[in-house]
């Protein structure tokens, strides 16, 4: 990823920053800068998402892009968030076979990715099993 | 007075066991753990550093603290193993807390004291009046040589204090803060060398004692304090041995140095040691005690603190996850495991 594509995106991959749309009360992540759904009529505004939610759905990644093979196998899961939409996330911290569908978790801030040795650090979210 | 208004720590969750490096080198497990006091340590995940140690532990600290991020004037990170060489720990800190902006940043290097050297110079910037509140975190993921001495102890882990002057949050009150100081060669790592080399036995009597030794003494003569009127001290933890050996020598309990000891189940967490085992004691003390820490940097020079806790206490220690809890929070790692997480392994 580029530098400045990663720096664009800090607020939301750092903090949960989303959009929240004033006219239909619909909640974005990544943010939008226009509502999706009201378009013209739509008032977007940023909101700080919950940390907490729970597993939607989830994968087990077995092989991985360079970047993350030495992590495999590693959990990427759809994790349905305390006040907003469904955000795409790995799951860290964890034996794949503790995951489960409905299971609790909470965001961490952590490593994403690295761009070989000399490269920038990603850092963002992930979440960890909360019980 | 300065004090301190929310605190936090953040420990990994993986171990590795002391006998299973001892395992993979043919020594006796038992003669290691025997001779150092640690039965494991904490490995860092695959994704964590010292800034994710950092920005979970200052998490942890402005939750008790009850501050807007905003209102946050300066972040200094001590640590011996920040991510980059060039490049700041504290303003990706500062970005993942919200506290971007008008900011005072930089990060601090002193062996296993910058943190506490940050918590003195946050100290300094609001007794100076140029700001309010300020963050001081010291945090490692620190590296020991396969096969060396230091594998066993080079742990990872963190904490950080939100410090703030003359507030009725005050968790706890700085009395007196003051510092030793002298060009003592026992541990140093030079540029681009991943692992450090040490003086061995040197590390000890003319190194770790005379320094915290010195800045202990120092403190008390300067607090008109004696041993006994300390409830709880605590000193730099690069194994279990050196601190107990040194409360003994000063005239300290075990009862005063015990809540302080996480080393001998977490390891030596460098930047984070001593002050994890503020964490520690702060997760149990009660309003008035009195709080002795020393830390103590390689290279070589301690830090010297004198503390009284204050009430709010009681109604912020439970807001967040407690240094023991932390401690006991774990999930095992073989010593290949390790070696990945780590990047021991040469990679193609």
């Amino acid at each position: 990823m580029s530098v400045p594509r990663f720096w664009r995106e800090i607020p939301y991959r750092y903090r949960l920053i989303g959009s929240y749309c004033e006219n239909c009360k619909e909640t974005f992540f990544p943010p939008r800068e226009i509502c999706p759904k009201c378009r013209r009529a739509g008032n977007i505004k940023n909101i700080k998402l919950e940390e907490e939610g729970e597993i939607f759905s989830y994968t087990v990644i077995r092989t991985a892009p360079p970047e993350f093979n030495t992590q495999t196998p590693y959990v990427v899961a759809l994790i349905k968030l305390k006040n907003g939409p469904l955000i795409l996330s790995q799951v860290t911290d964890c034996d794949v076979e503790d995951v489960e569908i409905g299971k609790k978790v909470r965001m961490v801030f952590r490593k994403i990715s690295e761009d070989g040795e000399a490269g920038i650090i990603n850092y963002g979210y992930k979440f960890v099993l909360a019980e | 007075m300065v004090g301190i208004i929310g605190y936090g720590a953040y420990i990994p969750k993986n171990r590795i066991k002391t006998s299973e490096i001892a395992r993979v080198w043919g020594k006796d497990p038992v003669n290691v753990e025997k001779g150092l006091g640690v039965i494991e340590k904490s490995v860092p995940s695959i994704d964590e550093d010292t800034i994710t140690i950092s920005a979970t532990a200052a998490k942890y600290a402005l939750k008790r603290a009850g501050i807007e991020p905003e209102k946050i004037g300066a972040i200094y990170i001590g640590s011996e193993s920040h991510p980059y060489v060039v490049k700041p720990s504290g303003s990706v800190v500062a970005a993942a807390l919200g506290c971007e902006g008008e900011l005072r940043c930089a990060d601090y290097e002193f062996a296993c004291k910058a943190g506490t050297a940050a918590i003195q110079n946050v100290m300094g910037l609001i007794e100076g009046g140029y700001i309010d509140y300020g963050i001081a975190i010291g945090a490692d993921t620190s590296q020991g040589a396969p096969g060396d001495a230091l594998e066993y102890s080079a742990a990872a882990g963190g904490a950080a204090f939100v410090l703030s002057k003359d507030n009725k949050e005050n968790i706890v009150t700085i009395e007196e803060t003051l510092s030793y100081t002298t060009d003592t060669p026992d541990f140093w790592r030079r540029e681009h060398q991943h692992y450090p080399q040490h003086g061995g036995r040197f590390t000890g009597e003319p190194a770790y004692f005379k320094h915290v030794g010195t800045a202990t003494e120092m403190m008390m003569k300067r607090a008109g304090i004696t041993p006994e009127d300390v409830d709880y001290v605590v000193f730099h933890m690069p194994n279990a041995k050196f601190p107990m050996t040194m409360a003994k020598k000063l005239g300290f309990s075990k009862e005063q140095i015990a809540p302080s000891l996480v080393v001998k189940e977490i390891g030596n967490t460098y930047s984070g040691s001593s002050l994890l085992g503020l964490t520690a004691v702060l997760d149990i003390a009660k309003p008035g005690e009195k709080i002795l820490m020393t830390s103590y940097g390689s290279g070589a020079g301690s830090d010297s603190f004198y503390m009284t806790v204050e009430d709010a206490i009681e109604r912020k220690r439970d807001l967040c996850p407690k240094t023991w809890e932390m401690v006991h929070e774990k999930r095992y790692v073989d010593y290949a495991t390790y070696t990945k997480y780590r990047k021991k392994i040469l990679m193609r």
